[in-house]
């Protein structure tokens, strides 16, 4: 029954509501900033989020994302700036006249009302007829796969379906925008993944323009059309999930999504947009643009992911000697931790379980390091 | 095995203790119901015979019918008036920051250190002194001021208990501030309210010592007209409108219970 009556509704008979006039993002930031007090939790921030497009708030606690997303809710009002939802001006407009949804953490589901009256609110506010109220209440409810859950109460259902709850709750008002702050971190980690699949599914479906706001990057890579990357009230970088995951713009950003290993370097020469940069006896090739600061022979930090690392026999040449310093178990992979010659502690990750039975803990090794793929940055501080 | 036998000791002395501890308290209560059915017309224990004879006369005799009533009277107004007040009072306090906050609620919270005496005379000497005597508004002002904290402090929690998030939900949805105030936040405060307002009742009800200051005959509530009977008579009438006392209060809360359960009447329950 739930399958079948989520298949007739298709994506024409749920529309988000698309008032953005032609050319216009569904939400535009122009140079933004809020203050508390004498800490400023968002610099000045410009961004456009594109009509359809799921864009993901990326950082650490106390990086201004929340921040950003009430602004946008309207449940905290800008020190400066303009912000635009379709294309209308809605700096000073109240919450409850922006026609934006939210899912929070917590779901926030109104613990007095049925799952029918949560998702039936927002319409109720708008004076919708009642019939229309329940026709598109039940429509919702089988969008979230929730049908025949309308009588029962919040507390009675799982973390996973007081989720669905608050997204129909938040999706049947058709929003210009939809808002969501950290929706998964409540959820366990099975259940994390299908719900995950399970938004992109829906979003994609009705084309809402969707704001995600998470902490974990992994839920940014893999949800995001593009994500935003964010740290100390500022926007770090704006791209695809391969622009930041392959082409990080700064050390943030390059520490901050996905893991990385950090081996000291020198710069030997820089030519146009290429750099030469030196490891121990290796040289690598890296893009110039984040060492223009940098002078020939000034240490600079390489950053490799832990995948790109391969395991040679110690003594090979074109190699870094490295001894064993843990191997640490993760099922499908071995992340093996290694110190180099010079003191560093690196990791490597290894498919498969062989190098449990070959490398014990003190064996001395080579770690290749790929030619290309690679990026440098200055020392921090 | 010297282990096995004290720490059996301190098990049965443990029992012991917590025994005795509930027999004091409901011992004054089990002495005095026992003595409201004493046949005799002398406050005593044990009682020598048995007779419902004292409730007839406790039921009848005029001072306590007035008396009663008044305190019916005087209870209403009170923790009504209070639970409006201290309802804004603690939606102030919770929501909003502004100067002289702690002074503010230093204040509403004040009557619960000074004595209640303090409380009475005080206002029996600025009513003489505005000429407003022992009337009414005197009386309910002064249950008011004493049973405030009380309805603050149940307000204050139940408001931390309600998630801001429900607020902003409500907001983003299209309430406006009074919508989300009637179809959200009130409706959630409901218990906290009703908790405050029979806290408020059950006090003013049975509050004494600022009463005898401000009641004058006609407006004396039945604690004061028992502590008149009992300078007069000694006889266990005063046993059996006890009784009444306390069936009345403890239905109700056995009342409270059944709508709202004893947790939540309490505000002792946490979270949803």
């Amino acid at each position: 029954m739930s399958s079948k009556a989520a298949e007739v509704i298709p994506a024409a008979d749920f529309p988000a509501e698309r008032t953005a006039p032609r050319g216009e993002p569904a939400v535009r930031l122009d140079g933004v900033l809020k203050r508390f007090g004498t800490v400023t939790a968002l610099q000045e921030t410009w961004l456009r989020v594109e009509p359809g497009e799921f864009l993901t708030l990326l950082g650490p606690s106390g990086c201004g994302k929340t921040t950003l997303l009430n602004l946008m809710a309207g449940f905290l009002e800008a020190d400066a700036g303009e912000i635009f939802i379709g294309g209308d001006l809605v700096t000073a407009t109240p919450p409850y006249e922006r026609q934006i949804g939210i899912v929070f953490q917590n779901y926030a589901l109104f613990p007095h009302m049925s799952v029918a009256k949560n998702v039936g609110y927002g319409l109720r506010m708008r004076g919708t007829p009642k019939r229309e109220i329940a026709e598109r209440v039940q429509e919702a409810l089988a969008l979230v796969k929730l049908d025949g859950f309308a009588d029962r109460s919040p507390r009675q259902l799982s973390g996973g379906q007081q989720q669905r709850v608050a997204l129909a709750r938040a999706l049947v008002i058709r929003p210009k925008v939809l808002l969501l702050d950290e929706p998964f971190s409540a959820l366990d980690k099975n259940l994390r993944g299908a719900m995950q699949v399970e938004l992109k599914e829906i979003q994609r479906r009705l084309g809402v323009t969707t704001v995600f706001v998470t902490h974990d990057q992994g839920e940014a890579l893999s949800l995001s059309d593009r994500i935003v990357v964010m740290s100390a009230g500022r926007v770090r970088q704006i791209g695809t999930p391969d622009q930041v995951y392959r082409h990080p713009q700064d050390r943030f950003v390059a520490g901050f999504i996905g893991d990385v290993n950090v081996l000291p370097g020198r710069l030997e020469a820089r030519a146009g947009a290429r750099a030469t940069v030196t490891v121990g006896e290796l040289r690598r090739e890296v893009e110039a643009d984040a060492l223009q600061e940098c002078a020939p022979g000034a240490p600079v930090d390489l950053f490799v992911r832990p995948d790109h690392l391969g395991l040679r026999p110690a003594g090979e040449a074109g190699t870094l000697p490295a001894q064993v310093a843990a191997l640490v178990y993760q099922g499908s992979h071995i992340d093996l931790h290694a110190d180099l010659a010079t003191g560093e502690r690196v990791v490597v990750r290894i498919p498969g379980q062989g190098a449990l039975a070959t490398h014990a803990p003190g064996t001395a090794i080579g770690l290749s390091v790929p030619q290309g793929g690679l990026v440098a940055f200055p020392p921090e501080g | 095995m010297r282990g096995r036998v004290s720490s059996r000791l301190l098990r049965v002395s443990g029992r012991v203790a917590v025994g005795l501890i509930l027999a004091f308290i409901v011992l004054p209560a089990v002495v005095v119901t026992i003595a409201a059915f004493n046949e005799r017309a002398i406050l005593s224990f044990p009682p020598t015979g048995y007779s419902t004879r004292w409730f007839t006369r406790a039921l009848t005799y005029r001072d306590f019918r007035t008396g009663l009533w008044n305190s019916l009277v005087v209870t209403a107004w009170a923790s009504t008036l209070a639970l409006a007040v201290g309802t804004g009072f603690a939606i102030a306090l919770k929501r909003y920051a502004f100067r002289f906050k702690g002074s503010l609620e230093g204040v509403l919270l004040s009557p619960l250190i000074v004595p209640h005496f303090t409380i009475g005379l005080g206002l029996l000497m600025l009513a003489t002194g505005l000429s407003a005597g022992q009337g009414w508004p005197v009386l309910v002002l002064t249950h008011v001021i004493v049973v405030l904290p009380f309805v603050i402090r149940s307000v204050y929690i139940s408001l931390q208990n309600i998630d801001e998030r429900l607020e902003l939900a409500a907001a983003s949805l299209g309430a406006r501030p009074r919508a989300v105030l009637t179809t959200i936040t009130l409706p959630l405060l409901a218990p906290g309210l009703v908790s405050g307002w029979l806290f408020a009742a059950i006090l003013s009800f049975n509050e004494f010592t600022a009463s005898l200051f401000v009641t004058n005959q006609a407006t004396q509530t039945l604690p004061v007209a028992m502590y008149g009977y009992v300078r007069e008579f000694a006889d266990p009438t005063l046993a059996a409108v006890s009784v009444i006392y306390i069936a009345v209060t403890a239905a109700l809360l056995t009342l409270a219970n059944m709508f709202l359960g004893l947790g939540k009447v309490l505000n002792v329950e946490q979270g949803r």
